[in-house]
């Protein structure tokens, strides 16, 4: 939405959701940010090994946040949105063993997070703010539930290993496994940003403005709120299926604690974190969060979670627009 | 039915008393939460938190009064004052350090602060108490069991959850009931969540009034936990656990009513027990069907009243 001149005058500071948006960053410049965050990516990614394992987590947690901040822009939160991550996980992991193809199993994952994401959103859209969250938490937690209890199918708490897999037709070895992982992520993390800009600036994407301002007028003008809800939620549930294959692939392991409420809670904190006001703040949130969980866990193991909430903390009082709203922030000071 | 019926009293007896315990505990915390949220319109996710250093707390100090060399009815006292203690000390800390600077802001804002706090609490737990189990259980083992008749069986079951935990509850319901209804300091914090605006300005003090009930709603979960800890051994996510439970329990019943959450946390309470030993499986999950149960039904939850649509 950043990058539309022409947006009228009248839909301003609310659209975002944090009212100093980006208003000012053109399609060119946030192309360039977006080009130079991925080559850094790679540079990182060849330079630090290690990291790439990292990045791949980051950049699928990321597609997952592109999801919430569809929801965010009509000012709902899903307190719950790890059950598509999971599903998309355990799709992969129950699939593996029978299909080992990389390029079945991930457009398989996310049909099946789009289809529970069409359920459950046919019920959720009717609510709204806490109820809306509430819902998608509970709705999560017995998500949850099943993949904890099922013992027989899921092996419970200890969660499943994915064997090794295909990739178009060839097993690659560990370390080009690795780097096709990253580079698939890469790839789904640009079309998804894409998606979601275009998504955004359409009729059916600004409405959702509409629902987070006041929804009564929207359907004064004929449209179903619900309707517009739905798209945008069956439409972050297959992110959210994409991502969760990407973490079962990437990570080898899947476990129910995917689906737990907190794990819902880490995405939105990500998209706080990375900023609401541009399809490339749910990456930098995803990279900034990996990246000091990873740090923190080595420095301090016990408190990782204690620094990685002060981060938060300290983002909402005192940067509210995250990681982009900084960047952008900067970017229009230089003459924009 | 009558076979089944005849077949699973014992079973169906242990549920029902164990329900009842449960749902006084879930009440305390789904209470607080409420009153919190009625007048900080604040949905508290760090609440489950404070229910779970209340508990550590109260373990902590009736070993340490067991230590000291006090009478072993020092361990109620140990239970009512870690309580008091935990919501004197974080109450007043997290509403001024924290909340009081996003009243106003924007929900999603305000529900991630207090899911930062409660990533936080969570690590200045394990902090404190470390990850293995602790328990101290002599203020449940003291007051020794009670033969419950059911048909032909009894069933030996704790004097501390068959009547301390559901009274101290009930006293807690009428209690606040009356404190709410009957006294100016109560009517101040209705006023306050009814109509904050017109309540300031007859001069009321809202700052203060949000401090007060923030601290009492802290008071309130810390005391949960307390009552709790001698029913069980207490492991790191309890926090976690116990307020996906209490929201789940005030979503149900529907925003800022006490009489309702009361009800609710019966109906889950009981749900879930005996779920414990019918179904163990669906444990978990059963809290949650019977609120999305509640809510497909009626959308603002059982005792919840619905708001006229702005335009």
């Amino acid at each position: 939405m950043s990058g539309d001149r022409d947006a009228p005058a009248a839909a301003p500071a609310h659209v975002q959701v944090h009212a100093q948006g980006p208003a000012g960053v053109t399609l060119a410049r946030e192309g360039a940010l977006a080009l130079l965050a991925a080559a850094a990516a790679i540079l990182v990614a060849w330079a630090v090994p290690w990291l790439k394992f990292v990045l791949t987590l980051a950049l699928a947690k990321g597609i997952a946040v592109l999801g919430i901040l569809l929801l965010l822009r009509a000012g709902q939160v899903s307190f719950g949105h790890a059950m598509f991550l999971a599903t998309g996980a355990y799709t992969v992991a129950f699939v593996a063993p029978r299909i080992e193809e990389v390029l079945l199993l991930l457009p398989l994952a996310m049909l099946l997070a789009t289809l529970l994401g069409l359920a459950v959103g046919l019920f959720v859209v009717r609510y709204r703010d806490i109820f809306f969250g509430m819902l998608n938490l509970a709705l999560s937690m017995v998500l949850y539930s099943l993949l904890e209890k099922l013992y027989d199918y899921t092996k419970g708490t200890d969660g499943i290993r994915v064997a090794a897999l295909r990739f178009a037709g060839t097993v690659p070895g560990r370390e080009t496994q690795e780097w096709l992982m990253f580079g698939l992520a890469l790839l789904l993390a640009i079309g998804f940003g894409l998606l979601v800009r275009a998504y955004l600036g359409s009729p059916m994407g600004r409405a959702l403005a509409g629902i987070k301002t006041r929804e009564t007028r929207l359907e004064f003008m004929g449209i179903s709120a619900r309707r517009v809800l739905l798209f945008a939620y069956v439409l972050s549930a297959l992110m959210g299926g994409a991502a969760g294959a990407l973490v079962a692939m990437t990570s080898r392991h899947v476990t129910p604690q995917l689906a737990y409420w907190t794990s819902s809670g880490e995405l939105v904190f990500i998209a706080i974190l990375g900023g609401a006001g541009s399809a490339l703040g749910p990456f930098l949130g995803a990279a900034g969060f990996e990246l000091v969980r990873v740090y923190a866990a080595a420095a301090v193991a016990e408190a990782w979670q204690l620094i990685l909430g002060s981060v938060l903390l300290l983002v909402i009082l005192f940067a509210p627009g995250g990681i982009w709203g900084m960047l952008s922030g900067r970017l229009r000071g230089r003459g924009a | 039915m009558a076979d089944w019926l005849a077949d699973n009293t014992l079973l169906l007896g242990l549920a029902l008393l164990d329900g009842l315990a449960y749902a006084a505990l879930v009440f305390m915390v789904a209470v607080g939460l409420n009153l919190v949220f009625g007048v900080l319109r604040i949905v508290n996710v760090a609440h489950g938190s404070l229910f779970a250093i209340g508990a550590y707390s109260a373990a902590s100090l009736g070993l340490a009064f067991a230590s000291a060399g006090l009478p072993p009815w020092a361990g109620y006292a140990a239970l009512v004052l870690a309580a008091a203690l935990v919501g004197a000390v974080l109450g007043p800390l997290v509403e001024r350090l924290v909340l009081r600077r996003i009243y106003g802001q924007e929900e999603v804002l305000q529900l991630l602060v207090t899911f930062a706090l409660f990533m936080i609490l969570e690590d200045v737990q394990k902090l404190i108490w470390g990850v293995q189990p602790v328990s101290q259980d002599l203020p449940m083992k003291l007051l020794g069991t009670v033969d419950v008749p059911f048909g032909d069986d009894v069933i030996p079951f704790t004097i501390y959850q068959l009547f301390v935990l559901p009274g101290v509850a009930l006293a807690t319901l009428i209690g606040l009931a009356w404190f709410l209804r009957r006294t100016l300091t109560g009517r101040v914090i209705v006023a306050v969540t009814t109509d904050k605006e017109a309540a300031m300005a007859m001069g009321i003090d809202a700052a203060r009034v949000t401090l007060l009930t923030f601290t009492f709603g802290a008071a309130l979960a810390a005391l949960g936990g307390a009552l709790a800890s001698p029913t069980t051994s207490l492991v790191p996510g309890i926090g976690a656990q116990t307020i996906v439970l209490s929201f789940a329990v005030v979503a149900t019943a529907g925003l800022g009513q006490i009489e309702g959450a009361a009800l609710t946390s019966l109906l889950i309470g009981l749900g879930r027990s005996v779920a414990v030993y019918f179904a163990p499986e669906f444990e978990v999950v059963v809290p949650y069907i019977i609120m999305v149960a509640v809510l497909l039904v009626r959308p603002q939850g059982l005792f919840g009243v619905l708001e006229t649509r702005r335009v």
